[in-house]
Parts: structure tokens; sequence; C-alpha cells
């Protein structure tokens, strides 16, 4: 088992679930496969989801939970009937991650809230001498809010080295493509100049990301920042960097076809 | 309020050690017995409330309890969204201080003027929303509150002497304080301006027809009891508040009077429309929220001339 294999489980609990519930947010979803994958098999640690010490993980980008429930779910935090309610009617796992369900430490869905969370997070840790970090995923749209940056300077103003900031560089967003939108890049020079430690990594690559996200702290004490390139839609070629599949759900055909390139053996609730 | 919720504040810490303290740059001249007593638990952080109010979510979660500072309209609703989906939603004991309820920062202007964040947060479940009278009330106000386990909002006023006469500091715990008893009309009053809804009634008084004055400390959740045991043997009650119309303490009790069913005729006074920058006492008495004015309001109700 490799978090290589667990992505490939992930993606396939997306397109099941979200043909299921017949919603949409697959491609979000996809392109972070990999990076929950190593997140939830090699790098946060904690016991259980209640562990006063575990590290803390914010998922800021809140509209890809599903792929954050299928992480939860290989960890063993969420049981297999729980994926069963993802949008069902009488409630249950919704679109957005909400505060009560096991293993979510911070209820998101609005865009740009997720990185202050973590930066308080990561605070509390420094203050109470606790080793534990504090991860947050953020989509790279979601650094279009201007409150994003405000904790961006904090966190590098206090030194907060155990943030770890992992940005989701898909290079889309709702509407359209993030350089046609609102265009970020350069990113990396951009938290360079604010002071913080940049790494830039192919957000597939799992090898890549472990040792991105487990590297020690800088020694100056920056907080950092890992910019994954990610392909939006990834592991599903007629999804892949196709904006209309931030809010598309699938066909049945679609859904087969989608399966088919993703991996059958694997079947999932 | 300032000065006394700063010592408050350092009781308080001194307490309990989860105590924090945020400020949004604001506080100058303020805070200083507190930094110097507790240097390591005081961030500012900058001008930035919205990213202050997040980051005491994520401190309240792993067990601290931050006090998060800054002048009422930055501290109430620049950060609205993240005191909604952050301490509301989390159900975390995030203590939101906004200073300057009203017109305190009457030459400053609008932008200043904490004049609506009641009708901003009172919607958001679990949140207790205080709005002490008077300096001396500051104090109880920060105690009762201490365990209150999801998150606070104070609304404080500026001025650390002002009293209102007859409330003596008292904070009822059903958030309702009588601070003169008389009978026809009831003045309620909220904030700092209920000294000049106490000073009307000691007015009437002496022209031989005193109302009932009573502080409304507690916002949030509403003090339906408390308040329904005062309207249910008034005649009128006149509301009495620095603040917009529309959802503050004359749209709570609007709200208690339909719903109980009772006898009572509201008239509201408060503030219609956006204020151009004055001094306080001027910007009290445009709005009808002075003395003189609440005594001649409750004059022409009884019918006297």
């Amino acid at each position: 088992m490799s978090a290589v294999h667990d992505a490939r489980r992930i993606r396939r609990t997306v397109l099941d679930a979200s043909y299921r519930a017949h919603v949409g947010h697959i491609g979000s979803c996809l392109s972070v496969s990999e990076i929950l994958a190593t997140l939830y098999r090699d790098v946060l640690q904690g016991a259980a989801p209640d562990d006063p010490s575990r590290d803390r993980f914010v998922m800021s980008k809140g509209h890809a939970a599903l792929a954050l429930y299928a992480a939860l779910r290989l960890r063993g935090w969420l049981a297999d009937g729980e994926i069963e309610t993802f949008c069902g009617p009488r409630g249950g796992l919704g679109v957005h991650p909400e505060p009560g369900t096991a293993g979510v430490d911070f209820g998101t869905g609005s865009l740009g809230q997720g990185l202050s969370y973590a930066t308080g997070a990561a605070l509390a840790a420094r203050l109470q001498g606790s080793a534990r970090r504090a991860f947050v995923l953020a989509s790279d749209a979601e650094c279009n809010e201007g409150a994003l940056w405000e904790a961006v300077m904090f966190a590098a103003h206090h030194r907060l080295s155990a943030l770890v900031a992992i940005v989701d560089v898909n290079g889309q967003q709702a509407l359209g493509y993030t350089k046609d939108v609102l265009d970020l890049e350069p990113l990396g020079p951009r938290f360079t100049a604010f002071g913080w430690d940049v790494v830039e990594v192919d957000g597939h690559d799992t090898v890549a990301l472990k040792e991105a996200l487990s590297r020690p702290a800088s020694p100056g004490g920056a907080p950092r920042v890992v910019l994954a390139r990610t392909i939006f839609g990834k592991g599903v070629s007629f999804m892949e960097r196709r904006v209309a599949w931030h809010y598309l759900p699938m066909t049945a055909e679609q859904y087969a076809a989608a399966v088919a390139e993703v991996g059958g053996e694997e079947p999932s609730p | 309020m300032r000065a006394s919720f700063v010592k408050a504040l350092v009781d308080l810490a001194e307490r309990d050690e989860r105590v924090l303290l945020l400020t949004g740059d604001l506080g100058f001249m303020a805070f200083e017995p507190f930094v110097e007593r507790f240097p390591g638990r005081f961030f500012n952080a900058g001008v930035a409330e919205q990213n202050m109010v997040g980051m005491a979510t994520g401190l309240a979660e792993a067990g601290f309890v931050p006090f998060v500072y800054s002048i009422v309209p930055f501290a109430a609703l620049r950060p609205l969204e993240f005191l909604r989906n952050g301490p509301v939603l989390h159900r975390l004991p995030v203590r939101l201080v906004g200073m300057g309820a009203g017109f305190d920062y009457g030459h400053n202007g609008y932008t200043h003027f904490g004049i609506d964040d009641v009708a901003a947060v009172r919607s958001l479940p679990g949140l207790l929303v205080l709005s002490p009278a008077e300096a001396r009330q500051v104090p109880s106000v920060l105690s009762t509150s201490a365990s209150w386990p999801g998150p606070v909002y104070y609304r404080l006023g500026k001025d650390d002497r002002a009293e209102v006469p007859g409330l003596d500091g008292r904070l009822d715990p059903g958030g309702v304080d009588v601070v003169r008893e008389g009978s026809g009309i009831l003045l309620l009053a909220t904030g700092s301006v209920a000294a000049e809804a106490a000073l009307a009634g000691e007015r009437l008084a002496a022209e031989g027809s005193s109302p009932t004055v009573a502080v409304v400390t507690r916002l949030a959740p509403t003090p339906v009891d408390a308040l329904e045991e005062l309207l249910s043997r008034h005649a009128f009650v006149v509301t009495v508040e620095a603040h917009f119309l529309a959802g503050g303490l004359g749209s709570l009790v609007a709200e208690v009077l339909a719903e109980r069913g009772l006898p009572c005729r509201l008239v509201r006074r408060g503030v219609d429309e956006i204020p151009a920058s004055a001094g306080m006492p001027h910007l009290l008495a445009r709005f009808g929220l002075d003395r003189e004015s609440l005594a001649a309001t409750c004059r022409a109700l009884r019918g006297a001339p």
C-alpha cells in the first residue's frame, strides 16, 4: 500500500459518491487526491481525531471536501456508511466540511478563511510548547481573497514555522483559468516576498509531496508554502483542464468512462 | 470603559491562563497594564481584523480564550463573516470586544460609529451580546460571562467616569436592571446612553410623574422573561439606544411585545439616518436621545404639555 494507491482510492470514492449524489466539484477533488493521500498516510501526526496533540489540518478549499472524506475514511476516522450520506436528503456529509465530522478540525466553505484558522492553530502550538504542526490546503483562486494575505503577513512576521500551507495550483477557478480571471503569477516569488519559505512541487508526485511536507522547519523560522502544481480533473482525461468540471455532475456514460480510467479494482461505498 | 475593561481583563487573566489579548492595532494608552503583566499573551495582529478573528478561532480550538479588540465597526462588521463561520459555527469561546458603542467617536464620523453592530450580530446563534451602561458594570460583565461556552461580543463605551444614576454597577443575571421604579412609562435603554434615560427619569420624578427606568445589558440571547415582567406592568415603553432603529433594542422589544401579546405601546428612540460627524451631545440631541428630549417624549405620552 502506498500514497499512490490511496490517491487512486480517493479518486474512486470521489467519482462514486459524486455520481450517486449527482453533484459537481469533481475536478477540484481530483486535483488534490495525491496531496490528501500523502498528508493522511505519511505526514499528519495524531492517533485520533480528538487527540489534542494531533497536527491540525484545515481544508480551506472546502468545496473539495469529498476528497477529504475519502482520505479520512482511509485513515479510519470516517466509516464507509458515513461516505454514503454524502449530500443525502436527510443530511450527513455535505459538499463542504462541517464541524462535528470526525477528523474535520475546522468547518470551511467560504474561501480565504482557512489560513487564518491554521495560523491561530500554529500560534497556539507555540504558546503551548507543542511540536504539533498546522497544515492548510488552499486553492490557488483562494489567493484572490485579501484576508488570506493578512494571515500570510502575520505568520511571516511571527515566524510561525509550525505552519505549512499547501496551495493547489491547478490554474482554474469557477468561471475560468486563473491567468484570465485574476492572474496569481508569479505566485512563488509573491510568497517569497512576503517572507515565506516556498517549495514548488509536482502536486501529483507523492514522493515529492512527502519530502516537501515532511521537511524540517526552515532555519529562520519562516512559515512554509508548498505550491503544488496540479492538473484540474487529474486522472479523468475528459475532465482535465476543463473549467466546466468545476460544477458539472456526471452522466451515467461519463461516470462509466471516468471509472474505467481511474481504475475499478477498488470498489468503494 | 476602556481602562475598566483592561483592569478587569488583567484580573481575569490572573485567574485564567487561557486568556489572550489580540488587538487590531488599536488601544493606544490602554493595554499597557495587560502587556506589562502578560507580555507573552498579547498580540497586535496589525490592521487586519478578519485574520485576527480567524486566528482567534484557531487559538480557541486549541483551548485558549482569546479577547479580540477593535473599534466597534472594525470589530463587529469588518470580520462579521469570520465571526459567523469561525467562533459561532464552531461554538468556541472567542471574546470580541468592540470599543466605542454609539457616538463615542463622534468627531470621527460614520465610519467609526457603533450604531449597527447589534443588528449585525444579534442573529448569530449562541453569541452572547453584552452592552454595559457604565464602567462600574464592566468587572461583572466580564466575570459573569467568563464561563459562557460559546463566543461573546462586548459592546463597550469609551467613558470610564460616566455613571448611570441608580445602577451602582449592578448586573442582574437576567441581563436587565431597574434603576428607577415608576409607573405608566418604561424607559428602556442600553449602553452609555442609559445615563440620559436615567437623568430624564430624575427630571420627570421631580415633576411628580416618575417613569420606570431600566438598563438592558444583555442583548442576545434576548432576556425575554425579564423584559416581559417589566413590559407587562407598563402602558408605554420608550426604547433608548445609540443605534439604528432597525435591529437594535427597539426591534428586540417589539419582538417580545408581539410574541408575548403584551398590551404595551412601543416608542423607539434611536438613529434613523446616517449621521454626520459632530460632538456626542449634539448627536444625542439630534436623534432625541438626550435627557431633555427623552423627558419631552415621556411628557407627550402622558398627555402633558
